[in-house]
C-alpha cells in the first residue's frame, strides 16, 4: 500500500500566544493542497490550535521558548502534523489526556485539549521526557476526492 | 500592542443582556474577552445573559472556559445565562465537553426574536 511523504512543511514559532492564530493558518494552508473537505481544515485547525495552546500554557511557564512544527502529507491523502516543544516535559502523558484533566489553578481552562485533539484527528501520539520536550503527533487520513 | 482576534458586541435590553462575541475565541483572546464580557456582566446586573455565538469564527477548548467562567461570574451575580445560536462547529465542541447538561443552549431566529 503506497504511503509516501509527497511534501513536508517546518515551521519554528515562538511559544507566544499571539502565534496560535498563525499555526492554525499555515499549518491548513499547507493541508489545502490535498483539497480537504470544510469540515476537515476545520478539525486540522481545531486540533493544531490545541497542541500549539499546550505549548504556549504549559510547557515553558515562565521561560521563552520555541514551537517547532512538522506537517508531512502522504500520497495516501494521510496528513501527519508534529507538534513539538523543548519544555518542561509531562510526567504522566496517560493522565494529561484524561477528559477535563488540566494542571491549571486559574479556573479558566477545560482541560479537554487532548479529548479534542483525540477526537477531530484519526491519532493522536503523545511523547515527553520531563525537562527534555513534549512531543504531540497528530495523524488524519482525508476523505477521497470526489471525481466532479 | 496585544492583536485582538475577537471583540465583543454587547447591549442592555431591559433586564437581558445581549453579548455576541465576534470572531475567533482562542486562548489568545480569551483574556480580553473574558474581562470585557465580565464587565459588561457586572455593570449591567441583568436578570438575563444571552450570549450569541453565531458569529464566532473558529472556536477551540479555550472557548469551553470562556463560556463557563462567564456561566460563573452569572450565577455570581444571580443572571440566567443562555448560548444562544453556537455555530455547528462551536456546537460540537461545546457536546463533547458536556458542556450542554451545564448550560442552557437557546437556537432563536434573529428576525422573529423567537425561540424555535
Amino acid at each position: 500500500m503506497k504511503n509516501n511523504c509527497i511534501n513536508k512543511l517546518q515551521l519554528t514559532l515562538p511559544a507566544l500566544s499571539v502565534n496560535e492564530s498563525a499555526a492554525r493558518a499555515i499549518v491548513s494552508a499547507f493541508c489545502a493542497q490535498l483539497n480537504p473537505t470544510i469540515e476537515e481544515i476545520a478539525d486540522i485547525k481545531c486540533a493544531v490550535s490545541e497542541a500549539v495552546t499546550n505549548c504556549i500554557v504549559h510547557a515553558y511557564r515562565e521561560k521563552q521558548g520555541d514551537i517547532y512544527i512538522t506537517v508531512r502529507i502522504f500520497d495516501s491523502r494521510t496528513v501527519k502534523i508534529e507538534i513539538k516543544d523543548k519544555g518542561c516535559g509531562i510526567e504522566d502523558t496517560e493522565l494529561v489526556k484524561t477528559p477535563l484533566y488540566t494542571t491549571d489553578q486559574s479556573g479558566e481552562r477545560s482541560g479537554m485539549g487532548f479529548a479534542v485533539m483525540e477526537s477531530f484527528m484519526d491519532r493522536l501520539v503523545l511523547k515527553s521526557v520531563p525537562g527534555k520536550y513534549t512531543k504531540v503527533t497528530l495523524s488524519k487520513k482525508l476523505s477521497p476526492l470526489e471525481l466532479s | 500592542m496585544i492583536r485582538k482576534n475577537a471583540r465583543v458586541i454587547s447591549n442592555l435590553k431591559g433586564d437581558v443582556l445581549e453579548a455576541a462575541i465576534v470572531g475567533e475565541i482562542d486562548h489568545h483572546g480569551a483574556f480580553l474577552l473574558r474581562d470585557e464580557l465580565d464587565d459588561a456582566m457586572i455593570a449591567a446586573r441583568p436578570k438575563c445573559v444571552n450570549l450569541n455565538l453565531s458569529c464566532v469564527d473558529f472556536m477551540d477548548s479555550s472557548g469551553l472556559g470562556v463560556i463557563m467562567g462567564r456561566k460563573t461570574t452569572a450565577d455570581k451575580i444571580g443572571a440566567e445565562f443562555k448560548l444562544i445560536n453556537p455555530t455547528t462547529r462551536v456546537a460540537r465542541i461545546i457536546e463533547l465537553a458536556g458542556l450542554g447538561k451545564v448550560v442552557t443552549i437557546e437556537y432563536k431566529d434573529s428576525k422573529k426574536g423567537e425561540t424555535e
